[in-house]
């Protein structure tokens, strides 16, 4: 398996309104092989939606490499090598959903007959096939989120950057949407995912790999291979081994070892 | 809750807010209230007018003497006298001043269309210019701003002068209009040019996008609602510059001339100035119900609001 995505010694400092400096993030160094689901999880200020900005070329490290399909991340991002989903569904008011999903495709001067039924193929991927025609306002939030999704699928790329895509949803819609992505990762074959979150039950149920960080400076505390059987579905919920990954991630988060228990993790508390 | 369930729901919501009430309901309502307003207003005038009729123009509140003769009838006309004088002739022989003032209408409606035209092109392309230019617009939205504090009265005159000197005086009255209305549009079409969601903008770049496929697929369009905005200013800023212009330009017709003349022989027959004031109104009212339709056809991705 090639490595997509590979991050030696990355820094990133910024300057603060009152001048002092801050260290988002700090010695940074990650490999993700082709065809992984990798969540960046972590406390707000540790770095982890700027590191997928890195990642993205959106933002420029202060020092240390980044290498995207072993290439550059500016050249990888003017190669349109990668889809990016913002926390906010990010949906032109003015275009209807079939247009939206066409967005990234009338920039890529796809043919228009060409755009049109890639863009209803990938509203049927999201199950929003009959919606083509509404626009953004009259979509619920979840709704306008999997618009997002399929824009960001329509022009086939191999890497998907996710950024707290399901934080503004209810935990039920949340978890429709996990088994919905984890539907279209696993239909297409060798698809890379890097997915920033907040919440630990998502990051499990989701991952093959959950890189856990810290904050002040910004930094990778641990990673946790996450072996849990797939597909995943609700039953996945249940399973002892899934407590024991949240567990080892909740421990990762505060810095102790599950041995040195402060208040033992109860089933209740997991399912956080 | 399982999958079928909350689809459905969400389902709900959407038709739940299609189910809005029907425009016409609203639009109804707006005509009462306007109706009453209009009710209202004759009923001041008309008021105020009898009220100080039945007072010999005087009255005496705590002692202090208030003149009242503003409201007699050479002063402040009856409305019926008012919309009499349209249905009369304004000269000997001539066609009554309704029929006038249409020719006058017409040609005053040309040239604040042309500057309406004009200056939106003007305004829009340096709102364009300065989006793209910061140091530009640092150095050139001061002068922008500073052309608009000018009196539009002191710089008419001159205006009107130039363009007479190079053959060109017919369309004196247009720039005049033009430099009255070019100044909404560059101000709200910046604005939203460059108010664009950072995210918004951060996905184009995900795409490679370039400048101009941002300009023509994000920032225009983000700046719809507040070209709207601007061109419904500037429709009735351009009708006022037309009529200012008219006034020194020595042209033989238009609204503002009209107003010149029937204000210089005022004293004969005061009803035909405030019917020409009254028109002069109906004209810009017309050009901004004109811009609003055109509004509601064109902005069709935002709820109907109670904003008109």
């Amino acid at each position: 398996m090639a490595s997509v995505i590979s991050i030696s010694n990355l820094n990133k400092t910024f300057r603060a309104a009152d001048g002092s400096v801050v260290n988002a993030l700090e010695g940074i160094n990650l490999d993700i092989q082709q065809g992984e689901f990798v969540s960046l999880i972590g406390p707000s200020g540790c770095g982890k939606s700027t590191l997928l900005r890195i990642m993205a070329d959106l933002i420029q490290p202060t020092s240390g490499n980044v290498a995207v399909n072993g290439k550059a991340a500016s050249q990888a991002r003017k190669d349109r090598d990668y889809g990016f989903v913002f926390q906010n569904a990010t949906l032109y008011d003015w275009r209807t959903v079939i247009k939206n999903v066409e967005l990234p495709l009338e920039i890529m001067n796809y043919p228009k007959d060409q755009r049109n039924s890639r863009a209803r193929e990938m509203l049927k991927l999201v199950e929003l096939g009959d919606f083509a025609d509404r626009y953004p306002y009259q979509l619920s939030g979840g709704m306008q989120q999997r618009v997002s999704i399929a824009r960001a699928l329509s022009f086939q790329p191999k890497i998907m950057l996710m950024d707290e895509p399901f934080g503004a949803l209810d935990e039920m819609t949340r978890e429709r949407m996990n088994n919905e992505l984890l539907h279209i990762w696993s239909s297409l074959e060798g698809m890379t995912v890097i997915f920033v979150t907040h919440s630990i039950a998502e990051a499990v149920y989701l991952s093959s790999r959950v890189v856990v960080m810290s904050p002040r400076p910004g930094r990778i505390a641990q990673t946790v291979d996450v072996d849990l059987p797939r597909p995943r579905g609700p039953e996945t919920r249940d399973m002892d081994a899934y407590f024991r990954y949240t567990s080892m991630v909740r421990h990762a988060l505060r810095g102790t070892s599950p041995g040195e228990v402060e208040s033992a993790p109860s089933r209740s508390e997991a399912i956080e | 809750m399982t999958d079928s369930a909350a689809s459905r729901e969400s389902t709900i919501a959407v038709v739940a807010r299609a189910e809005r009430p029907p425009s016409e309901t609203s639009s109804f309502r707006t005509l009462l209230i306007t109706l009453g307003l209009l009710f209202a207003m004759v009923l001041i005038w008309e008021g105020l007018k009898a009220f100080s009729q039945a007072n010999n123009y005087e009255i005496t509140v705590a002692g202090v003497n208030i003149d009242l003769t503003i409201f007699n009838n050479s002063q402040l006309p009856h409305l019926s006298d008012i919309a009499a004088s349209l249905f009369e002739p304004a000269q000997r022989n001539g066609p009554p001043l309704w029929q006038m003032l249409m020719g006058s209408v017409g040609v005053t409606l040309l040239s604040a269309l042309q500057g309406f035209l004009l200056g939106g092109i003007i305004g829009f392309a340096l709102a364009v210019l300065f989006a793209h230019f910061g140091a530009l617009s640092r150095g050139l939205l001061p002068f922008v701003v500073a052309s608009q504090t000018v009196p539009i009265l002191a710089i008419a005159p001159m205006i009107v002068i130039w363009f007479g000197r190079v053959g060109a005086s017919n369309l004196a009255v247009a720039v005049i209009a033009a430099y009255l209305t070019f100044f909404p549009v560059t101000i709200y079409t910046l604005r939203g040019l460059v108010s664009v969601p950072t995210t918004a903008l951060e996905l184009m770049q995900t795409y490679a996008a370039s400048k101009l496929q941002i300009l023509w697929k994000l920032r225009l369009p983000n700046a719809v609602p507040q070209i709207f905005t601007a061109l419904k200013i500037a429709s009735t800023a351009s009708v006022v510059g037309a009529i200012i212009g008219e006034l020194p330009s020595g042209a033989q017709d238009g609204l503002g001339i009209a107003i010149l003349n029937f204000a210089r022989y005022y004293n004969q027959s005061p009803p035909r100035l405030w019917a020409t004031i009254f028109i002069a109104g109906l004209v810009g009212i017309l050009f901004f119900t004109v811009i609003a339709i055109i509004e509601r056809l064109v902005v069709r991705w935002k709820p109907e609001s109670a904003e008109t």
